[in-house]
């Protein structure tokens, strides 16, 4: 239980920990920067980490990740512009907060609730990780199968607006999956060109699955100005804000809770945390009326909630290879690349890979903190860069990193296809989270199906192997509730809907 | 929204289901589509769903794309396609950036187009980028790019 200690050391080797600083600073300032999500950073630096070490090159994306979604605070606050979507519930009393002049106020509370729950998240990560890898050695192909199904049918489900949309999203990744070549019997599926021969890339597809829309959003709002003011930010005691702190521990443990429980369930991101923590700490405040006019309880419970899903949103991915987050997912295809397939492998025999990446984690919570209190003004004068020159950066990164990959056009066509589609696809309300998901997860899929397949042949045939058992069965009924309430939820919507227009 | 613009995305995708259906469904060896079968059949009656509730008018209506948004986007979306499709291989990785870089950055900066000063903004924001690139990819990556023209 207490291995992560033995590995603790290794955080601190000089390029380890160079790249965990620098993870950490350029983290805070890209998730600063409206329109570069935590995901898309994510995807945009996997190309960096092929030159590097396994570890090094997850101690970096794991920074980045981490950081990101702490970063994403600083535009919240001082512009009123969330970094990423996890941020979205800091603008409702950040911002005022530093309309009042309590920008750096809101900003110390802001970094150090979410180093706690950072710190916290990562916690549940390292206790509970190990535990569930263990459990995981007693599944088969069959559960497998439907851990896979699982995975891309709740975030299909939970993540966007038509349950339908989601599922038809995750379809549309498990085909684009299929593409290539048959591992077994080496035949050709769905190649309609050469860049298709070797299949879909991952990195190439999840580079231009996050990145390539989010240029082609821009430049669809043609030129345009930042017409935003970032707000001074007057100096303020940290011995302040962290005895403020203590003083609202109930918004505190409210915003962790429920930022480590949202994070352990795949699929609900830290958008949903943070909007859920600030509603519950609201409900339970002795003082619910301040909300929304600039209380220091809403920045807590929100960015506490939205770092404390971090860690525990990596615990299905490191246990059975289900992201619990879109960049959970991007993640996943960090580790693949590297050759490392997560589950009771990862701990048994990369454990130096698993430990120091976690423990990483932790130490860039401390550092977070350290810098996100200092680089914050920069952090705010990065997120003023015009959209023109974020759109022509991203695109020119995005190139250059899908090409890099295998140093082949191919992928950058595929990448810039995918993202063309991508784009178009969200317009009319389809989501890149599960499309992502049945793209990572349909070779686990189909590797366990066919295996399935076989294994059930030679015994009581498929319907016996795939459908019955406690294990096939409970998961099947987490796959059938995911939808039943999903559907459920949309149907309520909608009639709310109608109530409101009549 | 209009209802054929609402009824057009889940008809194409209804359209990308059935091919896909068809190939797993008609190729050989069969083995190797078992999967592609199953998911295959999935799609087509998600897509069907999809396809049914919008001409039904059941389907939320989305933002989709305005004819506003397309004509801002036309133009960038040209330098896009030809920086990834013809330029990035035949005029070489650095030199097709430094173009579609500067082409886009021009095209959509609001800044005067007449100020000299917001010309030399922008060329000197193309250099500074062209060269970060060429020092991360090219010195500390050592990834091999086509290079066609100047480097």
């Amino acid at each position: 239980m207490m291995e992560f200690l033995n590995h603790f050391g290794e955080v601190f080797s000089p390029v380890s920990f160079l790249l965990l600083l620098g993870g950490t600073i350029g983290g805070l300032i890209l998730g600063a920067t409206p329109g570069l999500s935590p995901t898309m950073a994510v995807a945009l630096l996997i190309p960096f980490t092929f030159h590097l070490q396994p570890v090094q090159g997850l101690i970096l994306l794991g920074a980045a990740y981490t950081s990101t979604v702490a970063g994403g605070a600083v535009s919240a606050i001082l512009l009123k512009i969330p970094g990423a979507p996890a941020n979205i519930a800091t603008t409702l009393d950040g911002h005022t907060m530093a309309k009042q002049g309590q920008g750096a106020r809101a900003l110390q509370l802001s970094f150090l609730a979410s180093a706690f729950g950072g710190i916290i998240g990562v916690m549940l990560l390292i206790f509970l990780t190990p535990v569930l890898a263990q459990w995981a050695l007693a599944f088969g192909p069959s559960h497998l199968f439907w851990l896979a199904i699982l995975g891309v049918t709740v975030i299909g489900t939970l993540d966007g607006s038509s349950v339908v949309k989601g599922l038809l999203s995750g379809c549309i990744g498990l085909w684009l999956a299929t593409i290539g070549f048959d591992d077994i019997l080496g035949a050709q599926r769905f190649v309609v060109h050469p860049a298709l021969g070797g299949g879909v890339n991952i990195i190439a597809a999840l580079i231009g699955l996050f990145a390539i829309p989010q240029v082609i959003s821009m430049l669809a709002k043609g030129r345009q100005r930042q017409d935003v003011e970032v707000i001074a930010v007057q100096s303020h005691p940290i011995g302040a804000a962290i005895r403020e702190l203590l003083q609202r521990t109930r918004a505190l443990g409210i915003g962790t809770v429920t930022g480590s429980i949202v994070g352990l369930i795949p699929g609900i991101g830290g958008q949903i945390a943070g909007l859920v923590a600030y509603d519950q700490s609201k409900k339970f405040s002795t003082e619910p009326q301040k909300y929304g006019t600039g209380h220091s309880e809403g920045v807590i419970a929100a960015e506490s909630a939205n770092n404390a899903m971090v860690g525990p949103s990596l615990v299905p991915l490191l246990t059975l290879s289900i992201p619990g987050s879109p960049t959970a997912a991007v993640l996943l295809g960090g580790l693949l690349i590297h050759g490392i397939f997560p589950g009771s492998d990862l701990f048994d025999n990369h454990p130096e890979v698993a430990w120091t990446f976690i423990n990483s984690m932790l130490i860039g919570q401390v550092l977070m903190l350290l810098f996100g209190l200092y680089i914050a003004g920069l952090a705010a004068r990065v997120a003023m860069v015009p959209p023109s020159v974020m759109a022509a950066v991203v695109l020119g990164l995005a190139v250059f990193g899908a090409y890099s990959v295998q140093n082949s056009m191919g992928d950058v066509y595929v990448m810039a296809v995918l993202g063309i589609m991508m784009y178009v696809l969200e317009r009319y309300g389809y989501s890149a989270a599960p499309l992502v998901l049945g793209l990572i997860l349909g070779p686990i899929a189909e590797a366990n199906f066919i295996q399935g397949s076989l294994i059930a042949n030679a015994t009581d045939g498929p319907v016996a192997y795939f459908l019955t058992g406690g294990l096939n069965i409970a998961l099947i009924c987490i796959v059938l509730a995911s939808i039943t309430y999903s559907i459920a939820m949309e149907l309520r919507s909608r009639r709310r809907a109608r109530e409101a227009v009549a | 929204m209009t209802r054929l613009g609402q009824i057009l995305p889940p008809a194409v995708i209804a359209a990308v289901g059935a091919w896909v259906a068809w190939i797993s469904y008609t190729q050989q060896p069969a083995d190797a589509f078992l999967f592609p079968r199953l998911i295959s059949t999935v799609f087509v009656l998600l897509a069907l769903w999809a396809l049914g509730q919008a001409i039904l008018g059941r389907a939320r209506v989305e933002a989709g794309i305005s004819w506003k948004a397309l004509s801002n986007l036309a133009p960038g979306f040209l330098v896009l396609l030809v920086y990834v499709f013809w330029a990035a291989k035949s005029l070489g990785f650095y030199t097709a950036t430094a173009i579609g870089f500067f082409l886009l950055l021009s095209l959509y900066d609001p800044g005067d187009h007449r100020a000299p000063r917001v010309w030399a903004r922008r060329l000197a924001i193309t250099a500074v980028f062209t060269l970060v690139m060429y020092g991360l990819f090219a010195q500390l990556l050592n990834v091999f790019t086509p290079r066609e023209v100047l480097f």
